[in-house]
């Protein structure tokens, strides 16, 4: 162990909770890992995006320990994936794609049970359980069969059975496919509580609009390989940003409109009278509020705004010239490429 | 990469220890009984397979045995059908497995620092622990019945524990099948159509000396055969004990020397 420990380069960066070099991994004759490199600081989110069938869940089951790598490194919380599997295991949380809470058990009983196989006390593992419950509003499902729990119940027991062991490093594989927008934001929001605690958190995602949300840096993977990564912030002003909808009471106004945000030095508005909508990219929400003000203080009536994220396939078209290759059956539809503005 | 400061040095010991992994199997065990709890179907094998064939075999064909003596046929086949209760219940050890490696929450002991060993030997206690209560609900219906102890506690022990040694040697044949086949029903169906010719071609239910040449011949070597005989010597103290139950011991060792290592080294490769 110690001849391992002081070999230089076997622990990864100082600072990096997790550290990936060159990662390959083939089933038969699918690569679904083709050469991935990728790094997440310390105390901060990784978003990973890519479609279906894109490697994300190979590469989360690599940096479990769960299936080894053909080729390449990685280490977690400074543990070799390959060398040092039992201490990473300690250093690691995951939220699978697919719920892995057991079924016949009470949702009180698959915490309890993590906490002793994670030698709490048996104290400590009934007090943390209680804790976690609580938290993830679950308490009075505590003692029902998680067989009847609905779908974002399972998920955010998921969740709460990965922090048992207060993991320093997080994985999420997809936490919100398949969730209704509400039980969505129930658990973007326990995200960011668990990433405000100091939890270094990889998610994986298809949807532009969540890594947005959540993440700090983004790593965009297609077929195995990273085309693209840095800041969220970044990679946003390479796709264009936000979208702000605006649908006005009355639609011959809309020539009207431009004219005035053109005006005010707003000059990228464009109107479409088949849909009835102005729309104006925006970055940032100085300028979503600039418009409004414009058309507000001219005493446009407006009817309704929405802000459109762009969707994977437009990021895919802004970073790669072409749609984003969709190797599964389930299409990658954001669950919710419209949201109102607050 | 910069190698000028590294990580955390991970000085931690990553080996588990004996109390370690005794917290674990005893934590597993708990989640096996508790599953059992929440699914009481699944104790339909334990607590009616005895009574039902006890019933169906005394009442319904006990008459046409023995020249119609029911009390003599009772003697013969509950010994017979205590040897077998360790094997059948070892059989659930392959679906259990299956279900787990299905429904992903292997996925989730797999990414805790426990012993790969952990889940099985506790999936191994909690029916053990079945196969013992199993035991006890047949003997104690046999004894309502009017079966009759013809020797002592020790022996009906040796009997019980004979059983137990046998299904721990059938436990690596069904994780082998749980670990194989794709579904828990598939793992059912198939322990059933193995265990069903291996049943009924034994000594456990009729005497083979009424059976065809060609079915003697294969009675003859199922160890089931040897497992009936060696409980009926045992509990009625009637008939040669040491040569059955060597008979037994030694296709006990030989299905784990083979198995187990098959086993072990397909579940280490899955886990
Ligand atoms: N166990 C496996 N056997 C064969 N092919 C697999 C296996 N797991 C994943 N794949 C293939 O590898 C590719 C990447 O899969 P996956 O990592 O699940 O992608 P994602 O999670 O991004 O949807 C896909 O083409 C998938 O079909
Ligand atoms: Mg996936």
């Amino acid at each position: 162990m110690t001849g391992i420990a002081t070999a230089p380069n076997t622990r990864g960066t100082a600072g990096n909770a997790v550290e990936v070099h060159g990662i390959v991994k083939h089933f038969g004759t699918t690569k679904a890992l083709d050469g991935v490199d990728l790094t997440v600081r310390e105390g901060t989110v990784l978003g990973v995006l890519g479609p279906n069938g894109a490697g994300k869940t190979t590469l989360v089951r690599i940096l479990s320990t769960l299936i080894k790598p053909d080729a390449g490194t990685a280490f977690v919380g400074g543990y070799d994936v390959l060398r040092q599997p039992k201490q990473l295991r300690r250093t690691i949380g995951l939220t699978g794609q697919y719920a892995s809470v057991d079924e016949l058990l009470s949702g009180y009983e698959n915490l309890y049970l993590i906490g002793r196989l994670l030698d709490l006390s048996r104290r400590d593992a009934k007090a943390r359980a209680t804790e976690l419950l609580e938290r993830f509003s679950l308490t009075e499902a505590a003692k029902r069969t998680a067989k009847t729990y609905s779908g974002g119940m399972r998920r955010r027991l998921d969740l709460a059975a990965s922090m048992i062991g207060r993991p320093r490093v997080l994985y999420l594989d997809e936490p919100t496919t398949g969730l209704d927008p509400r039980t969505r934001n129930e658990v973007w929001d326990e995200v960011q509580r668990m990433v405000a605690e100091g939890s270094t958190v990889l998610l994986t995602t298809q949807y532009m609009e969540e890594a947005e949300q959540l993440a700090n840096e983004l790593t965009v993977i297609d077929r195995g390989r990273v085309i693209a990564n840095g800041a969220v912030a970044e990679l946003k002003a390479r796709v264009g940003g936000q979208t702000l909808q605006v649908r006005p009471a009355h639609p011959a106004e809309l020539p009207e409109m431009a004219r005035c945000l053109h005006e005010s030095g707003i000059t990228n508005a464009t109107v479409s009278p088949d849909t009835g909508l102005l729309a104006v990219p925006i970055t940032g929400e100085e300028q979503l509020t600039a418009v409004i003000g414009v058309l507000g203080g001219r005493g446009f009536a407006i009817a309704g705004i929405d802000t459109k994220v762009p969707s994977l396939d437009e990021v895919f078209l802004a970073i790669t010239g072409k749609p984003a290759t969709v190797a599964d059956t389930a299409p990658a539809a954001s669950p919710a490429a419209k949201e109102p503005v607050a | 990469m910069t190698t000028a400061t590294l990580a955390p040095a991970p000085a931690e010991d990553s080996r588990i220890g004996l109390v370690g992994t005794l917290r674990h199997v005893g934590a597993l065990t708990r989640r096996n009984l508790m599953r059992i709890k929440a699914d009481p179907e699944s104790m339909f094998d334990a607590v009616l397979m005895p009574i039902i064939f006890t019933v169906l075999f005394v009442y319904v064909f006990g008459g046409a045995m023995f020249a119609g003596d029911q009390d003599a046929y009772k003697q013969y086949m509950i010994p017979g059908l205590l040897g077998q209760t360790g094997m059948t219940l070892a059989l659930a050890v392959g679906t259990g497995l299956n279900s787990d490696f299905q429904t992903g929450v292997m996925d989730r002991f797999r990414t805790l620092p426990i012993g790969r060993a952990s889940v099985l030997l506790s999936k191994i206690v909690a029916e053990s622990l079945r196969a013992l209560l199993s035991s006890a609900i047949l003997l104690t219906f046999a004894f309502l019945l009017g079966f009759e102890l013809k020797t002592g506690p020790l022996e009906l022990l040796a009997a019980v524990g004979l059983s137990m040694v046998f299904g721990m040697s059938i436990v690596w044949i069904s994780m082998l099948l749980g670990m194989s086949l794709r579904s828990a029903q598939a793992v059912q169906g198939v322990s059933m159509l193995v265990l069903m010719p291996l049943q009924f071609g034994s000594s456990i239910f009729a005497p083979t000396s009424t059976m065809p040449g060609w079915l003697q011949s294969f009675t003859e070597v199922n160890p089931l055969s040897a497992l009936a005989d060696a409980s009926r010597a045992l509990l009625n103290g009637q008939g040669p004990v040491a040569h059955p139950v060597m008979v037994v011991l030694i296709w006990s060792a030989a299905a784990t020397a083979i198995f187990a290592p098959l086993a072990v080294a397909r579940f280490r490769k899955r886990v």
